[in-house]
């Protein structure tokens, strides 16, 4: 005798599932588990907006609230995808503009978002509280225009225009200019954040002079979050002492971001702050090792560090001396193109990091020197590392003591780090490498590759022996076809697979396509004509991913998805 | 699923030695001249696209751009050139004119509006007048400054303000 309970019961249950991968096992117990659980699931997370189909996800799931959607591969971010490539957002929003009327959020990452479409977001959806746009192009200020005057409860705007916001909106919560390229209407901010007592977050862009920003502060006390505009002056101004006292009234303030163009006599405006930051961007700011190193001192609680490669192996000892509850830091090059270095980064600030705080967990790092003895210290200081990714810049560098592939190194890191999720890897690396990340990496969610391996093998260990691979984007490694058609059935249970100036060639292609119908095959060929390709052509980009929504027909014309019948391929 | 039917043995994957025999990419990409050679600050000799993996965004923010402009000092027919890119701001400044030219109170004339210093810095700037160095903040100064002068501050009446 099956007793169960009734639906309310359950739907109150399912209430307090949050996880999707939950929330999917929910819906896969028995029928009536998947019906109640699909009426009730609220947020949707689509990581590629071509696996699904937006008729799809509404015909699945009727009343959800909040959809995030994400659109071109992360090479993208490197200019490695061409233009046109696709991720359009219309026919999502479209659908979800007729089958959600009470959506409230909508958040898209590497999308094309038109106009037209912001305009159907401010005028379908009653409730709409929040639009994050992050990395997405398309769109002009007359779009966001039209959100701001249309929906009255907008609480969470990412975006770039201003002037807008109707007289009676006081909601605001989050507002964030900084990708902004032109200058705003300061008395219009002004009023804006005069009037949103609950502002929590406010990103200013770089047209916003450093005068200004006291007079914004002063408006905002109760701010959370700052993304500064300029952060210089002209040297007579008397812009410190007000800018220093609009700080001491900013007593919730955790997090400051901004600082372009940086005067480092300013730095010290905020040094009241300081022992309350939790979270600090200066990735943007070209100031040197020693104001780094004096305002970083300051600030014991800081979870999250974003900073140029100014900050020197003296800056990241200091790091590792005060901030010990630091769980982020990223090292950005200030000079990426340059060959040899112009400041004292090495490995060595990574390494004091890593002994000195012992809740790092995320590590993004551009250095010109890396060694296997460095990493393997990494790897046993920082076992609970979850994401690593680490940029030698010079391709193919080896080890600067031995001379001796990498490989050592990022195996240690792999061995010693078991839950690490993600994983890039740079520098000399020969197939061995990847032995030891398909023996070892069983975490490993997205990895990615540049100019390493020497084989197939390497691809090979990679696929077959991570198990919780998800995201595969590779470029410039000699791999070809015989891993890809050896592990044809691990493909279908990721999200996607990049690989671009690799070996593999059409015919590989085409075999692959046949073999799996749940994967797009996609081909990318700016150069050349994809109609007159021989099997044995080796693609110059491939994007081969998962789906239920079969191959889709908004590519430009240099992409074909391999058609599985063989027929004139779809464009 | 196993590779059986796929005509493609896993055996045939085979260890080797790194470097050794096997697969090889015939696809050589010359990224960087590798090896010694080259002085400090040599560029990448091939750009290679999307490395490094730097956002379109974070690249254009920090560009880094040369900008060496003249400096003239009356009395002295010899005139030296300074790279403004290499300052953090005036002080960096003042204190560079101030070693090249061997006179004292530069610096400190661009910050005190006052009487002292023998001598002032000016600039001219894109639309060919002559101003007082330290009035705009320093980005947008480098930005306009064409050339460098250092005048006394006698003779230099008309825009050095008194107190």
């Amino acid at each position: 005798m099956v007793y169960s309970l009734p639906e309310e019961v359950l739907e109150h249950v399912f209430s307090f599932i949050t996880l999707d991968k939950d929330r999917n096992a929910v819906s896969l117990v028995c029928k009536s588990w998947y019906e109640i659980e699909r009426w009730c699931r609220r947020r949707i997370f689509v990581g590629n907006c071509y696996a699904v189909s937006p008729s799809i996800m509404t015909r699945r799931f009727p009343e959800v609230r909040s959809v995030e959607l994400k659109g071109k591969p992360h090479f993208a971010d490197f200019n490695l995808v061409p233009e046109g490539w696709g991720g359009f957002a219309c026919p999502w929003i479209s659908e979800m503009s007729r089958a959600y009327p009470w959506l409230e959020e909508i958040r898209l990452k590497r999308m094309v978002v038109t106009d037209e479409s912001l305009e159907l977001i401010s005028t379908s959806f009653k409730n709409f509280k929040v639009l994050v746009l992050s990395s997405c192009e398309g769109f002009s200020t007359d779009g966001l225009a039209a959100i701001a005057a249309n929906c009255s409860e907008v609480m969470d705007l990412s975006g770039h225009w201003l002037s807008h916001f109707p007289n009676t909106c006081t909601s605001l919560e989050s507002l964030n200019i900084a990708c902004l390229g032109s200058e705003v209407s300061f008395s219009a901010l002004e009023r804006l954040v005069g009037r949103s007592p609950n502002l929590k977050i406010l990103r200013l862009n770089r047209a916003v002079p450093l005068e200004k920003l006291s007079t914004l502060l002063c408006r905002a006390p109760q701010l959370v979050e700052l993304g500064t505009g300029a952060y210089s002056s002209g040297i007579r101004s008397d812009v410190y002492s007000s800018l220093s006292k609009a700080f001491l009234g900013c007593k919730e303030l955790k997090g400051l971001s901004g600082f372009w163009d940086v005067d480092p006599s300013y730095l010290l405006a905020f040094y009241s702050v300081c022992s309350r930051l939790t979270s600090l961007n200066l990735s943007y700011a070209t100031i040197r090792s020693p104001d780094i190193t004096k305002v970083i001192s300051q600030c014991p609680n800081l979870q999250r560090l974003w900073v140029l490669d100014h900050v020197e192996d003296s800056g990241l000892n200091a790091v590792a001396l005060s901030c010990k509850d630091l769980r982020e830091l990223r090292v950005f090059p200030s000079d990426p193109y340059i060959a040899d270095a112009n400041v004292t980064l090495t490995e060595q600030g990574l390494v004091s990091v890593s002994e000195g705080c012992p809740k790092l967990q995320s590590v993004l790092y551009f250095c010109r020197q890396m060694s296997n003895s460095a990493l393997i210290t990494i790897a046993r200081n920082r076992p609970n590392l979850i994401c690593f990714r680490l940029c030698v810049i010079e391709p193919r560098a080896p080890d600067y003591l031995t001379l001796e592939p990498l490989d050592v190194g990022f195996g240690a890191i792999v061995e010693h780090c078991k839950e690490l999720r993600r994983l890039s890897l740079s520098g000399l690396l020969t197939d061995r490498v990847f032995e030891y990340i398909g023996r070892h990496a069983k975490r490993l969610e997205m990895l990615s590759i540049a100019f390493a391996g020497n084989s197939d093998l390497g691809l090979h260990h990679v696929l077959s022996g991570c198990d919780g691979l998800r995201k595969l984007e590779i470029r410039d490694c000699p791999f070809g076809d015989k891993a890809l058609l050896a592990n044809v059935a691990k493909l279908e249970t990721m999200r996607s697979l990049w690989m671009s100036s690799c070996a593999v060639s059409y015919g590989a292609c085409k075999f692959l396509s046949q073999k799996m119908p749940m994967l797009n095959v996609e081909v990318i060929d700016e150069n050349g004509s994809l109609d007159s390709r021989f099997d044995s052509c080796p693609v110059e980009k491939l994007y081969i991913y998962r789906t239920v929504a079969g191959p889709r027909s908004d590519m430009p014309g240099y992409i074909r998805t391999i058609d599985r019948d063989r027929v004139n391929t779809i464009s | 699923m196993g590779p059986q039917g796929l005509g493609l043995e896993i055996t045939e994957l085979r260890l080797g030695l790194p470097g050794g025999g096997g697969e090889r990419s015939e696809k050589k990409r010359r990224v960087v001249c590798g090896g010694g050679g080259g002085g400090k600050n040599r560029d990448m000799d091939v750009v290679v696209v999307g490395w490094p993996p730097v956002c379109l965004y974070r690249k254009k923010s920090i560009q880094v751009r040369k900008m060496y402009v003249k400096v003239s000092m009356d009395g002295e027919p010899i005139l030296r050139k300074v790279d403004l890119s290499c300052f953090q701001g005036y002080c960096d400044l003042g204190m560079a004119l101030e070693n090249l030219f061997h006179c004292h109170g530069i610096g400190e004339a661009m910050k005190e509006e006052s009487e002292s210093g023998e001598y002032v810095a000016i600039y001219e700037d894109k639309d060919g007048d002559w101003m007082l160095v330290g009035d705009v903040p320093w980005l947008m100064f480098t930005e306009t400054c064409k050339r460098l002068g250092i005048k006394k501050r006698s003779d230099a009446n008309g825009i050095v303000p008194c107190k």
